[in-house]
């Protein structure tokens, strides 16, 4: 039981980078590679203030407000230096690197024994493995909320329709370029929250905490999207958070079975190929029953 | 919500038992002891100290699949993999952990305060705050460090070169484990009663004009186990060349890429000795207490090929431990 409460409470911590990802890859349609520099931004800021005595919600906040920074820059290299979506992520996160490395002055800070975000929770006497559920189940409803909300306003229906048809906004005399960068400081900045809370649930933070976070969150993203198909933004952003749930399960389950840990990455890549091809067999499936219903 | 859905939220559902089904069960045998190990990913230092872990653990009485049984989990180099590994180390009711390389530990830490936990492959245990200090612990973590033997490496580059009267330090000032190690050997040094001269690099691209500069004033040079510098060791050995400099540094594989010598950690046996830590926590010791270890046994490590260009002669009783 304890494994599945731990892939639970990760999949909803790493659901907040998921939902970033998704308002950069199905949202604006643009791949963003910041995130895997974002990601241990938010971690490194938020272990830094933690233990120079800052309180884990404002140090989590700081984070945030960084990682939107961070998506400014690349909304700036993107939009205004004319530089290709792929590259600008790929410049930020590269240029992180080194901001990282300032920010914490070493590789790697240690929390344990410092007061986190989770002690907050749990100082209201719940049990100890159900606290990291407890504040992943906070942060995400308050996010998927607050995005509600955001994405029914005016400038939220011109954000999704600049990722659709980006001619038809500018027609209407919208700046694109403003909302795209919007929605990539939206978007790292959920990325850097992300970081910040796995930083305080691991115990540390470390600079190459972001390797292959791209690729979790993209999985959980498609794998939502794979099982529920098409729906109202709300209930996409709750398949999102499902997604990263379910590919927790995935890794829990390959653990569980015991398989040889070096091919542990093979089999990631294998769950990802079967969903991300999952469309494809759906149609040559449909295709198939169709003509013998001829 | 259509069929469809629910028939799906079903499916997550058989999912999460599958996983509660394949979790595995609480162990009852009494008689084989629980040793899990979590590994950061492959890498041939991490892979020796494991070999050497479970080798001498088998010499001492506790073979694995007899006396013993080992849960092995390794991250992959993903540290994502860290938390749940950990966690399954934790549930399996593991009665020690033997985590590799910093993360490992400070994953396993923070998920247990009570499953005693031993480090491999971790430099400095106190900066990376796992125990209150390295003498006494006080937390249920210890183990060995693979802190670089320091004064041993400066004693063997004065054996080499013993005319030396200034040893210049070459480092990157930014890596926080450089600056750590030069604080130490700066004090070492002193006791000697030599002469110290320090030059920083910020990265690959300075190293160059910054050792020319040094050669002038120094009769031998040190360089700490340094990511900047290691990576241009070819650099160092060609100025070294040029000006008849002995280099010692910090690891092995700095020594044979452009250095003269060193004596190196040797993470076999510093797995071995990991081991030892564990039977004596087996046998009742409380890891709180437990000094962390350094290497008791270095490796010898000597560039033939420097050693000729420069005009060094390795003296045979060095040449015999090889």
């Amino acid at each position: 039981m304890d494994i599945l409460i731990t892939a639970l409470s990760q999949g909803l911590l790493w659901a907040l980078m998921a939902i970033g990802v998704y308002i950069t890859y199905r949202i604006l349609d643009t791949a963003d590679l910041s995130a895997e520099g974002t990601f241990p931004l938010g971690g490194a800021v938020a272990a830094t203030l933690i233990i120079q005595g800052t309180s884990p919600i404002i140090a989590t906040c700081l984070a945030i407000i960084a990682g939107m920074m961070a998506g400014f820059v690349t909304g700036i290299l993107y939009t205004k230096l004319k530089i290709p979506a792929l590259l600008s992520g790929i410049l930020t996160m590269t240029a992180l690197y080194s901001i990282n490395l300032r920010i914490m002055g070493r590789a790697n800070i240690s929390l344990i024994g410092q007061k986190t975000l989770y002690d907050i929770v749990g100082g209201l006497g719940l049990e100890s493995r159900l606290v990291p559920m407890v504040v992943g189940l906070i942060c995400v409803a308050i996010v998927i909320g607050l995005l509600y909300w955001f994405f029914h306003t005016e400038i939220g229906y011109v954000l999704r329709a600049t990722g659709d048809n980006e001619q038809m906004v500018r027609a209407q005399g919208v700046n694109t370029d403003t909302m795209k960068i919007l929605g990539l400081m939206i978007s790292n900045g959920l990325i850097a929250f992300s970081g910040a809370l796995i930083a305080q649930d691991n115990g540390f933070a470390d600079i190459s905490m972001g390797v292959g976070t791209i690729v979790i969150g993209l999985a959980s993203v498609i794998i939502g999207e794979v099982l529920f198909g098409n729906l109202s933004i709300a209930k996409r952003l709750m398949c999102v958070v499902l997604g990263s749930a379910i590919y927790r399960m995935i890794i829990a389950l390959v653990l569980n079975l015991g398989l040889n840990p070096i091919d542990l990455r093979l089999i990631s890549a294998i769950v990802l190929t079967i969903t991300l091809a999952s469309p494809t067999f759906k149609e040559i499936i449909q295709k198939r029953t169709g003509k013998r219903g001829i | 919500m259509n069929k469809n859905t629910i028939v799906k939220l079903l499916g997550v559902l058989l999912l999460a038992s599958v996983v509660v089904w394949t979790s595995p069960s609480q162990k009852d045998s009494n008689e084989i002891l629980q040793v899990g190990i979590l590994q950061l990913l492959e890498h041939s230092a991490l892979d020796s100290t494991r070999a050497g872990f479970i080798d001498r653990l088998e010499e001492l009485g506790y073979k694995e699949g007899e006396q013993i049984e080992v849960t092995y989990l390794n991250a992959q180099a993903d540290q994502s993999n860290l938390t749940v590994m950990s966690q399954q180390l934790v549930s399996n009711e593991s009665n020690l952990i033997f985590a590799i390389a910093t993360t490992a530990a400070q994953s396993v830490a923070n998920q247990t305060t009570e499953i005693p936990i031993l480090t491999g492959a971790v430099t400095n245990l106190e900066d990376a705050g796992l125990v209150e200090s390295n003498e006494f612990p006080n937390t249920n973590v210890s183990g060995t460090s693979d802190m670089t033997p320091i004064k041993e490496q400066l004693e063997l580059l004065l054996e080499l070169a013993p005319d030396t009267k200034r040893i210049g330090f070459l480092y990157n000032a930014s890596e926080a484990n450089s600056q750590l190690l030069v604080n130490i050997a700066d004090e070492i040094v002193a006791e000697l009663g030599l002469e110290t001269e320090h030059m920083t690099v910020t990265n690959t691209n300075d190293i160059s004009q910054n050792m020319q500069a040094l050669v002038q004033r120094v009769d031998a040079i040190y360089i700490p186990t340094d990511n900047t510098l290691a990576s241009a060791m070819a650099t160092i050995g060609n100025i070294a060349i040029q000006h008849q400099i002995p280099v010692v540094t910090g690891s092995n594989e700095m020594a044979l890429e452009g250095g003269l010598a060193t004596l190196g950690v040797d993470y076999y046996a510093l797995g071995r000795q990991a081991a030892e830590m564990a039977v004596s926590i087996f046998e009742g010791a409380d890891v709180s207490t437990l000094p962390v270890q350094t290497a008791n046994e270095t490796e010898l490590v000597i560039n033939e090929e420097m050693a000729e260009a420069i005009g060094i002669v390795i003296p045979d009783h060095l040449r015999g431990g090889e």
